[in-house]
């Protein structure tokens, strides 16, 4: 921001920034940083901070980012206390500095939840979330086998609702924030994208059996109604996803029951 | 350099078709024993990998992101192209073709282009059938919206972020795959070179980002759709990780780079406002559907807020120069208008070294007619980063814009099939340089990335693998592998070791200054000539005065960006080296000595060629090869917008 007589604003400020190596302790450093413009991200922030490490010949921290507009989910830091920061529906990599004040102390920490152990200093192993949508998170559908695009209508609202869900940006501060470390938006989010369209209708159940069952497996918790997850959600996915999900998940499951025949299962797929 | 383009005999619409029926197959049976390496994960790695995948080939999948989901494929953001017409307002596969070979200045291979415009319609289709929420009609059916350089409404699009919901549709596909256990996925692993046996690519070597540990992988295919290089601007709309290193490495051991100078300076980015700031953040080219560009007639009023400045004191400048495209006026063509204009003092915004660097893109005509709600529904995520970014609200004020970097035509020179000049080397997407000539229109990066990786790749890589005894490739313990190994690990510990005093970024914000000055916007023979003698002498301060810190056994930013400088270093003066040789303008590519008032001017009797540069060695200049670009069906002609 430029002020009248043209001059930046610039910010003083103590970071308290969390340090670890992959399979140790670890612990938080203290690190004065003076000038940083309030026109500039909060990564670019911690950029300087870096620099000013190299100059001082010190290992600098290792951070997820790629982006740096908002939409590819990889930046990943809880800034004091709060998964992407202060601000509602905004990623690290959008949160700007003008959000903070002179001497201000701001305290950096990784995304802290079982399932997304540290790798190094802010960096976090998300893994689980792909084996997640490895586990059913698609429409099978064979290169060269769709059929013409338009034979295949889509009510306007469902499309809308379909992508609502679909603006997940699987970046985790759902889990980040959660006191479970649950999943569940983010797997609602994702459910809910391909179970209401009517592509995504033949293998709605499977999909849903398979990808709750995975989550588990990876070490999510469970959700218990706390909704942080939606306050923190920078694309503010809504809580409503999981309740589909629950709902999505009851049908499979009763249908599951019904459906069995007594025969063993041949398999199959 | 033998450059056999093999484009297939006969007329340009049936070129395709005859070709497929030609190429060789691989029985279902044997197809497990061949192992494709695909190196990148975005548009084109995802649907390539998926497709091998499903064909029944062992694939191994590579990228450096945590996710194959965040490739930067993720970031496009106004929509995909194809000739469906289904807006019945006269769109066909040939005018789609047109309109590209048009907008890319007559310096894109026809053959190329005419089949991208053919595929553009099974793209839709395959992306509607995996579940892309693409927008509709209340009828349920598809809807669209206009683009830069053409006259019809054939961009598909979902909300503001068309390129994440592609990209999801084709990691999806990956993501079966994977669960199924035909293809092995790696992320966080970053391709560092290629390895070559008797003169076919039969492998890479990465480095495992997480463990710092050097490995080989042979395979009896490699397929590298790794992106662009525009971070050699240090600056640019790409993500930060975005480096040319995979192609450049493959050009070092010997694959031939086509048409580096060709860069494309997105017109609607958001200005620069500070010696901090890490990337420049694109507003879509859609908003040009509602927003009208302007700046002020007077010098003397471009310090007044915009409220302050009568209608009549307005210069509409693309509507004034450009009628019949108005604000929809492709994209190099905008840039370089804006640029014009704040090369006039007509800028407006804040000072930035003493000059306004911006113009104004104006919702208030639009906002009038259709209504705030209206437009919020159409662009509101990209009017809320707007304000995130810059702190104001464009549906009160006008955004401030200017143009960036923000895609590169140029790429590993390939042939019909997508083969490198490197047998077995296959590339994809803006890694490749075929489709877009000197300018790429909006809307088509994404149409060409899946192109490549569903509806070409799956093809013509079938076809090579036909002609490799199944079972043939060779072990990584094989001498070729250990030596590209020992090459990586040498390049690693000299980078770790020279202990300078500058960091990687230092270097990498001196070299973009550089070329964003003598090789952006607007190129000239004195200003190339000095950028080379510059980066150069970069170069060689590089290699004595970087600090690089970290160790080589873990998570290590610093050496990543080191080494990616290193390669963005040496391929930037292969880029000058280009813009230099080309003594003419065509699209995104604007000698000031070759122009027309202002547009620019091509030379086709002396450059309708593709320039193809070889790999000579260390500081040394590489060599300019050239493939003449023979035009069957289409009339050359001055580019015209008005």
């Amino acid at each position: 921001m430029v002020q009248d007589n043209g001059k930046e604003t610039t910010l003083a400020l103590k970071l308290r920034v969390w340090r670890q190596r992959r399979g140790q302790p670890g612990a938080f450093e203290e690190h004065s940083l003076a000038a940083v413009p309030t026109s500039a991200s909060f990564l670019e922030m911690m950029d300087m901070l870096n620099e000013q490490l190299i100059k001082a010949g010190q290992d600098t921290f290792a951070f997820d980012h790629d982006c740096r507009e908002g939409i590819c989910g990889m930046c990943s830091m809880t800034i004091n206390g709060m998964p992407h920061g202060p601000l509602p529906g905004v990623t690290t990599c959008q949160l700007h500095m003008r959000n903070f004040r002179d001497g201000e102390t701001i305290t950096v920490e990784p995304w802290r939840a079982r399932a997304f152990p540290v790798l190094k200093d802010l960096a976090v192993d998300r893994s689980g979330f792909d084996k997640v949508i490895q586990s059913g998170g698609f429409i099978t559908v064979r290169t060269g086998s769709a059929p013409e695009a338009n034979n295949i209508p889509v009510p306007k609202p469902v499309a809308d609702e379909a992508m609502d869900a679909a603006e997940c940006i699987g970046c985790g501060a759902c889990v980040a924030s959660c006191k479970n470390g649950s999943a569940m938006l983010f797997v609602g989010a994702k459910i809910n994208h391909l179970n209401i369209l009517p592509q995504g209708q033949a293998e709605r159940d499977r999909r849903t059996l398979a990808m709750v069952k995975t989550m588990d497996e990876a070490g999510f918790g469970n959700c218990t109604n706390y909704g942080e997850c939606q306050a923190h959600c920078p694309k503010s996915i809504t809580l409503d996803v999981i309740a589909k999900l629950n709902r999505d998940y009851l049908r499979a499951r009763v249908k599951e029951f019904f459906s069995s025949t007594g025969k063993p299962s041949k398999g199959g797929d | 350099m033998k450059l056999d383009s093999k484009i297939p005999a006969g007329p340009l619409a049936d070129k395709w078709n005859n070709h497929k029926a030609k190429l060789r197959l691989v029985n279902p049976a044997n197809r497990r024993k061949y192992h494709v390496i695909v190196v990148g994960s975005g548009l084109a790695g995802s649907a390539a990998a998926a497709s091998f995948a499903e064909m029944g080939y062992e694939v191994s999948c590579f990228c450096y992101q945590d996710s194959p989901r965040r490739a930067h494929s993720i970031a496009a953001q106004g929509g995909i192209n194809a000739a469906k017409n289904y807006q019945n307002d006269g769109d066909s596969v040939r005018r789609l073709f047109q309109d590209t070979i048009k907008g890319g200045d007559y310096r894109a291979r026809e053959a190329n282009v005419y089949r991208l415009a053919q595929v553009s319609v099974n793209i839709i289709d395959q992306c509607v059938a995996q579940g892309v929420p693409f927008a509709r009609e209340y009828g349920g059916l598809l809807a669209n919206r206009s683009f830069g350089g053409a006259q019809v409404s054939r961009t598909f699009y979902a909300r503001g972020q068309t390129g994440q919901q592609l990209l999801i549709g084709a990691y999806s596909a990956l993501s079966r795959q994977i669960g199924l256990g035909t293809v092995k996925m790696y992320t966080r692993h970053e391709m560092l070179d290629l390895v070559l046996v008797d003169g076919k690519a039969k492998g890479i070597v990465t480095r495992d980002l997480v463990t710092g540990a050097i490995e080989s992988w042979s395979s009896d295919v490699v397929v590298v759709c790794t992106g662009g290089y525009g971070n050699v601007f240090y600056l640019s709309t790409n993500a930060q990780g975005c480096n040319v290193t995979a192609t450049f490495r493959a050009h070092r051991r010997g694959a031939g780079f086509a048409n580096p100078c060709y860069t494309q300076i997105h017109p609607t980015c958001i200005p620069v406002h500070g010696e901090d700031q890490s990337k420049l953040t694109l507003m879509s080219e859609s908003l040009r559907n509602d927003g009208r560009v302007w700046v002020p007639k007077n010098a003397a009023d471009c310090a007044k807020p915009a409220a302050e400045i009568p209608e009549d004191a307005r210069d509409y400048f693309l509507e004034r120069k450009y009628p019949s495209y108005g604000n929809l006026a492709p994209r190099d063509i905008a840039s370089r208008a804006a640029k014009e204009v704040c090369d006039e003092g007509r800028g407006v915004g804040q000072l930035v070294d003493g000059k306004r660097l911006g113009v104004y893109l104006d919702f208030s005509a639009a906002i009038q007619r259709l209504g705030e709600s209206e437009i919020r529904a159409r662009y509101g995520n990209l009017f809320d980063m707007y304000e995130n970014i810059t702190g104001e609200n464009a549906y009160k004020q006008p955004m401030r814009i200017f143009p960036a970097v923000h895609y590169t035509m140029g790429g590993l020179w390939v042939d019909y099939n997508l083969q490198s000049n490197i047998p077995g080397l296959f590339v994809g997407g803006e890694a490749n340089f075929s489709d877009h000539g000197a300018n790429r229109l909006g809307a088509s990066a994404l149409m060409q990335g899946l192109a490549d990786g569903y509806f070409v790749l799956p093809y013509t890589v079938t076809d090579f693998l036909a002609g490799e005894k199944s079972g043939s490739r060779p072990s990584t313990d094989a001498p070729e592998f250990k030596a590209v190994v020992k090459d990586v690990n040498d390049r690693v510990a000299k980078l770790l070791s020279i202990n300078g005093t500058k960091s990687p970024r230092y270097y990498h914000k001196a070299l973009g200054k550089i070329t964003w000055e003598k090789c952006g916007m607007a190129r000239d023979k004195a200003g190339l000539e000095g950028a080379i003698r510059d980066l150069q002498a970069l170069r060689e301060d590089f290699w004595k005065n970087v600090k690089v810190v970290g160790s080589g056994d873990a998570l290590a930013p610093e050496l990543e960006r080191a080494g990616r400088v290193a390669d963005f270093l040496d391929f930037g003066i292969m880029m000058c080296l280009d813009a230099l040789t080309r003594e003419e303008s065509c699209g995104g590519h604007f000698r000031t000595e070759h122009q027309d008032a202002g547009e620019a001017k091509r030379d086709d009797a002396q450059y309708a060629h593709a320039a193809v540069w070889q790999w000579t060695g260390d500081g040394q200049l590489p060599a300019r090869h050239a493939e003449p670009l023979v035009y069957e069906e289409t009339q050359l002609s001055t580019r015209s917008y008005k």
